[in-house]
């Protein structure tokens, strides 16, 4: 796994209190991981600074799993 | 009750009678505060007066971008922002059929707009400290509505939904927001009025008097502790009994 999906997932676990092994490619945070819309926006922030990217509303929308913010992360950072 | 010890608090219209109450209060419990306003000297003067952790923050707040920044300069100076109390206001009083649009708009956006923005300002941090309080200083006027005053009392209203709606979102995170509705406050905004004007408000007061600034601030403490932990999206009005809601 990559760097940045280990950092993700580190960032996921500790926020949203999950089991690492719940965390998958396709893992939703609101249907799988019990996240609510406040923990997505609060998920996104802690990408932002963790990363020093600029994540913009309409980009955050499209994050709904923890494959998109992988993928989003990479190609951005 | 009632400990501040260690909290960071910012309070706008600082420089006036109930906001420089306000800051006193926080003060004596422990608090660092920012003083915000317009006028400099007047919050020079309260920051000179409480000595250490007081710091001055001059904002006007009918600029936007101005309002947006002071969050963050509350937190560089004070190494973050716990308890935000939107105090600062203005009236442009005006029968209604003669209120101008730029009266309208100035009262909308110093009053309720520039609370959006500092409470959105401050919502990264506390929602990241899982503690926070949101004290929104509103009137009596905003309940009952008050002749003269349809731009101030529909900011002072528009505030309360405001508030409610931010208590919803973030009081899963330790954050509550409230409201404080004075009723008629001795400051130098009413020490203006004729002795006549005086007497007919004061005959609807139960009380008999006017409050003081440091009634409102006694609210803003027991808002601002952690024993407030559980009122949330409240308004508490303090009016001597003038409108009992």
């Amino acid at each position: 796994m990559s760097d940045v999906a280990d950092r993700v997932k580190k960032i996921v676990v500790e926020h949203l209190g999950v089991e690492e092994d719940k965390v998958t490619e396709t893992a939703s945070f609101i249907d799988d991981l019990g996240a609510d819309s406040l923990d997505t926006v609060e998920l996104v922030m802690a990408f932002e600074e963790e990363f020093g990217i600029e994540i913009p509303d309409d980009a955050a929308e499209t994050i709904q799993t923890f494959g998109d913010a992988v993928k989003f992360i990479t190609e951005a950072a | 009750m009632f400990d501040l010890t260690g909290k960071n608090a910012l309070v706008t219209g600082a420089s006036g009678g109930i906001g420089g109450a306000i800051a006193k209060a926080l003060h004596a419990a422990g608090a660092t505060v920012a003083l915000s306003g317009t006028r400099v000297e007047p919050l020079e003067a309260l920051a000179a007066e409480l000595g250490e952790r007081a710091h001055v923050l001059p904002c006007n707040l009918s600029d936007g971008e101005a309002v947006d920044a002071l969050p963050k300069q509350a937190v560089e100076a004070m190494g973050g922002v716990d308890i935000l109390v939107n105090n600062a206001g203005i009236t442009r009083d005006q029968l209604f059929m003669r209120l101008s649009d730029q009266d309208w708009d100035d009262v909308i956006n110093v009053n309720l707009t520039s609370t959006m923005r500092l409470c959105r300002g401050v919502m990264r941090p506390m929602m990241k400290a899982r503690w926070g309080r949101i004290i929104n200083i509103g009137s009596i006027v905003g309940a009952t509505g008050n002749p003269g005053q349809v731009n101030y009392a529909a900011s002072k209203a528009g505030m309360v939904g405001l508030t409610k709606s931010i208590a919803y979102e973030v009081a899963s995170r330790g954050i509550t927001a409230n409201c404080i509705a004075p009723g008629f406050i001795g400051t130098a905004m009413t020490d203006k009025l004729t002795d006549d004007q005086k007497s007919g408000t004061l005959a609807q007061i139960p009380a008999g008097r006017m409050g003081s600034p440091e009634e409102i601030a006694a609210a803003v403490l027991y808002l601002a502790s952690n024993e407030a932990g559980y009122t949330t999206g409240a308004t508490i009005h303090v009016n001597g009994g003038m409108a009992m809601l």
